[in-house]
């Protein structure tokens, strides 16, 4: 919690970093002023894109207290309008998730790496985002804390498994090291509460530290205040479970 | 990304994208989440040419009954059209 009467500075820019295959990735970081030490946070975008509301959410990390980074997923499809972009990954059935394991896990080693994150980086993502938390958090050593916020397709019957998504995120909950908190709709499609629930039966199954919340009178993206799927009183409430969570698995 | 139902196809034509008219050589139709309607998925058809970049690219988003109209509509105008001789 801040006060009305303490120093509050931000630093947030466009950075690169070397992703999978040694590909130069842009990234948009946003931290603190000061010398911390602050926990990092990664952040991975939705479907939509790397848009001006992972802008703002990275922004809003920072001014929580995290250093926080989001790649773009994307860098490979051209630049353009996020939407254009975007739009070229659709047509592709999505970024492979072995590409984007690699990216995620080069922007975990890179807030790693700066003098001023306090050794915690946590994960965070919405949509498609929130599956790839799962996956590189569930694949990679370095998380300490993963927030999956309706991700669709953890959950994928062996008819959906394509050359870019050959495995299911839930086959490798084993692997998971570190708390997991999910947040999801009871109306989205993707993933449907039965979904949900088969991912929270695995996670039980394998001894996992998560918590789920299903929220009533909400579908698939409830946090986007510019969608009409937007739910007031549903995303207030998570956006505070998520710092209460994340300020729990990512003090010094 | 969260249905993954798209296909492309192979077209001739032209569209007029952010930078004007440019030639076509693709639609991608997909069953997914869209940019603009207020719907959680939509039926996206967006009319491309990959070697002009993610810019050149014509969208729209639509509900499946316009889809389907929509399909009706292309079909009843090109028989309309075979059967005065006119292709």
């Amino acid at each position: 919690m801040y006060t009305t009467d303490q120093y509050e500075g931000m630093l947030a820019e466009t950075v690169a970093m070397r992703g999978a295959n040694g590909d130069r990735v842009l990234a948009y970081s946003a931290r603190p002023l000061g010398p911390g030490p602050f926990p990092g946070i990664v952040l991975i975008h939705h479907m939509p894109g790397w848009d001006e509301w992972y802008r703002e959410a990275t922004r809003r990390f920072a001014h929580h207290g995290y250093v926080a980074i989001s790649p773009n997923l994307y860098e490979r499809y051209g630049h353009g309008s996020p939407e254009d972009v975007a739009a070229a990954v659709r047509a592709e059935g999505g970024v492979p998730d072995d590409q984007a394991v690699v990216d995620l896990e080069a922007a975990m080693h890179y807030l790693r790496a700066l003098p001023y994150v306090n050794g915690k980086v946590g994960v965070f993502g919405t949509c498609s985002g929130g599956r790839h938390a799962v996956l590189v958090a569930s694949r990679v050593a370095g998380f300490d804390a993963v927030v999956d916020c309706w991700g669709g397709g953890v959950v994928m019957p062996a008819d959906q498994l394509t050359p870019q998504r050959p495995v299911a995120p839930i086959d490798y909950t084993a692997d998971l090291d570190c708390p997991i908190l999910g947040l999801f709709g009871a109306e989205d499609h993707s993933p449907t509460t039965e979904e949900v629930a088969r991912h929270e039966e695995a996670l039980k199954e394998h001894g996992k530290d998560y918590e789920f919340h299903m929220y009533e009178d909400a579908g698939h993206g409830f946090f986007y205040y510019h969608r009409p799927n937007y739910r007031q009183a549903q995303a207030v409430d998570g956006w505070e479970k998520i710092w209460t969570f994340l300020s729990r698995n990512l003090a010094a | 990304m969260c249905t993954m139902i798209v296909q492309k196809v192979p077209l001739e034509g032209f569209g007029k994208g952010n930078s004007g008219w440019f030639e076509m050589n693709q639609a991608n139709v997909s069953w997914d989440h869209p940019f603009h309607a207020p719907e959680e998925h939509a039926l996206n058809i967006d009319f491309v040419n990959v070697a002009y970049g993610p810019g050149a690219r014509v969208a729209v988003e639509l509900s499946v009954e316009g889809a389907r109209q929509l399909v009706d509509t292309i079909q009843s105008v090109l028989g309309e059209a075979e059967e005065k001789g006119l292709i």
